[in-house]
């Protein structure tokens, strides 16, 4: 495959004696929607948080724009350029909607201490400021920037996580289940902004249980199962595949 | 601003009423309002050190390390508080930054354990090397400045320096803690994992609040010592650092100047209660077991509380970082 942001090496990852991933190996292209897709427990959680350091493989390694990234920390990989988007809807619930995006700057809008206590700086933090505007813009939370996170309807709290993420200025989204729980014109609206996320430049893995959302936005599926690389294709394909078929039937989908 | 006006003239009350007060109490009473304005910055910087969610127990012990460094500067090197202050702070901060690497291994109730742990291996080696520490008796003889013509041993003197310098401290902490670090604090508390995963290097942010609540508190030691000219262990034990616990509780956490109002309103009552002195810490305890069973978000909270009886209730109140 030319041109891989995303390289995974064989990847095993264990607790103690249970392996969620088992030697697993894919690659994703710069520019696309993968679709990550299996039955509940099949590991596709576990792969977001060991590429985004939430956890070190026990084995394999894990490669970014070619560089190897396995066991570095989380902070360190964002600043890289991933950013992973949590399967239960995580927020900084006491914050504001314009407070979390803003948090979400925190790469480009960080300060020293001395420019906080001078006040030095205004100019990076009404950049923060315009960025956090542009964001709220684009993912339609103008209208809600002083509500309370913790107060959104469901809708607008993903739609609030994905905007956290989009502040960060990733080059690689690792989006776990943004679909779930939502009604299909909520759903419709998700997909139109995660096309619109991916024609911005920035990659995009999904996992998601949707089918209609994963058919709809992803080129190219990968398939995981008990922890193991099952198939992978385009949506034709994997949905026309014996393994893949009797894994959703055989599983909890 | 038109709104604005209201919080210019309420400050301006403020401090003439801050800057009157030593005149209308008796001797003893204005030592007591140096030390009170001196435990206002213990509070705060404990505060920001309480920003990220770590409560440490080594607080009043990086006091100590402030005091005795200001001691043994005076004594050793005849350095003047104006030197002696500022060297207390950085040295407190730097204690804080080497105890960093073991304590942020921790959290939550291991970093409370670990942070005792290591306040009391530092007060024994207070206690243990007499040399230059002077063991339990501790150290005496540091004194104020003296410039020009003012005297600095004067109650009324030190008090207006404790209150620049305090005042200065506050306002620090302040503009710290309404930057973008403080928003970053409050990310590190609340949701840890979800502001690593846009970058923030979570263990940086706690040391970092740990490390500059420490300098602040170092300087309260400095200050307080140049005035009380004797320093020892025992004045930085977990006596008073449940003192500090108390203070910051009552007066409510949420809020920049909730640990504030919660050491005066506690010095008031304490000296009100003096006749009955056996039955202090009963009194003390009946205090915070009320105040967290009947209000737990602190004294801070009761404007806000009698707001929303008196008016069906305010929306925007919980959890709110700042007011206005
Ligand atoms: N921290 C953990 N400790 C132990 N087992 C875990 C841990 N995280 C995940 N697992 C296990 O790994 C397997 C894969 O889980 P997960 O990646 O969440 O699946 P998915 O997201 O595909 O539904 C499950 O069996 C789960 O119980
Ligand atoms: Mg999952």
């Amino acid at each position: 495959m030319d041109n891989p942001i995303l390289e995974i090496d064989s990847v095993t990852k264990r607790f103690g004696g249970l392996t969620a991933l088992n030697e697993v190996n894919f690659s994703v292209k710069a520019g696309e929607i993968r679709g990550l897709i299996g039955p509940n427990g099949a590991g596709k959680s576990t792969m977001f948080k060991n590429i985004a350091g939430f956890y070190t493989p026990t084995s394999g390694d894990i490669r970014y724009q070619g560089r190897s990234i396995s066991g570095l920390k989380p902070h360190s990989i964002a600043e890289m350029g991933i950013v992973r988007t949590f399967q239960e809807t995580t927020l900084f619930q006491e914050l504001t909607v314009f407070e979390n995006v803003l948090v979400g700057c925190h790469k480009h809008a960080r300060i020293n201490l001395f420019a906080a206590i001078f006040g030095l700086d205004r100019a990076r933090q009404t950049a923060a400021a315009q960025k956090v505007e542009e964001v709220l813009e684009f993912m339609g939370l103008a209208d809600r920037r002083h509500q309370l996170a913790a107060e959104l309807p469901l809708g607008s709290q993903r739609a609030l996580a994905i905007a956290i993420a989009l502040a960060s200025e990733p080059k690689l989204m690792l989006m776990d289940e943004p679909f779930a729980g939502m009604n299909p014109e909520e759903t419709n609206h998700m997909m139109d902004l995660t096309r619109r996320v991916q024609e911005s430049g920035i990659t995009i893995v999904l996992v998601e249980h949707d089918m209609k959302a994963v058919m709809g936005l992803c080129g190219y599926l990968t398939v995981l199962n008990f922890g193991q690389l099952l198939a992978e294709g385009t949506p034709e394909e994997v949905r026309n595949d014996k393994r893949v078929i009797d894994a959703y039937l055989g599983g909890a989908a | 601003m038109k709104e604005n006006w209201p919080k210019i003239v309420g400050f301006l009350l403020l401090l003439a009423a801050v800057l009157a007060v030593p005149h209308f109490l008796q001797f003893h009473h204005q030592d007591l309002l140096i030390f009170l304005v001196i435990n206002v910055l213990v509070v705060t910087s404990y505060r920001l050190v309480t920003l990220t969610g770590e409560w440490s127990l080594i607080h009043a012990v990086m006091m100590g390390v402030g005091g005795y460094t200001a001691t043994l500067l005076f004594r050793g090197f005849e350095l003047g508080m104006w030197f002696t202050l500022p060297l207390a702070g950085l040295v407190a901060a730097a204690i804080a930054a080497l105890l960093c690497f073991p304590l942020f291994r921790m959290t939550q109730f291991y970093f409370l354990i670990g942070s005792f742990a290591a306040g009391e291996a530092i007060r024994l080696c207070w206690i243990e090397f007499i040399i230059p520490f002077g063991g339990t008796g501790g150290l005496s003889g540091v004194e104020p400045p003296f410039v020009f013509d003012i005297d600095f041993l004067e109650p009324i003197p030190y008090y207006y320096l404790t209150l620049a310098i305090v005042g200065l401290c506050l306002l620090i902490l302040y503009r710290i803690e309404n930057s973008r670090i403080g928003l970053t604090l409050h990310s590190v508390h609340w949701k840890a994992p979800l502001a690593e995963s846009v970058g923030v290097d979570t263990w940086r942010y706690r040391a970092l609040a740990f490390i500059v609540g420490s300098f602040f508190v170092g300087v309260a030691g400095g200050l307080k010592v140049h005035y009380l000219g004797t320093i020892n262990p025992n004045q930085f034990g977990i006596g008073f650092m449940v003192f500090i616990l108390i203070w910051v509780i009552v007066g409510g956490y949420n809020r920049f100047y909730g640990p504030i109002l919660g050491v005066v309103v506690l010095t008031l009552f304490d000296e009100s209660i003096r006749q009955f002195e056996e039955f202090r810490p009963a009194i003390y305890g009946a205090v915070l077991i009320l105040s967290i069973l009947f209000l737990p978000k602190g004294l801070e909270s009761i404007p806000a509380r009698l707001r929303s009886w008196a008016g069906g209730g305010s929306d925007r109140e919980k959890g709110k970082l700042t007011d206005g």
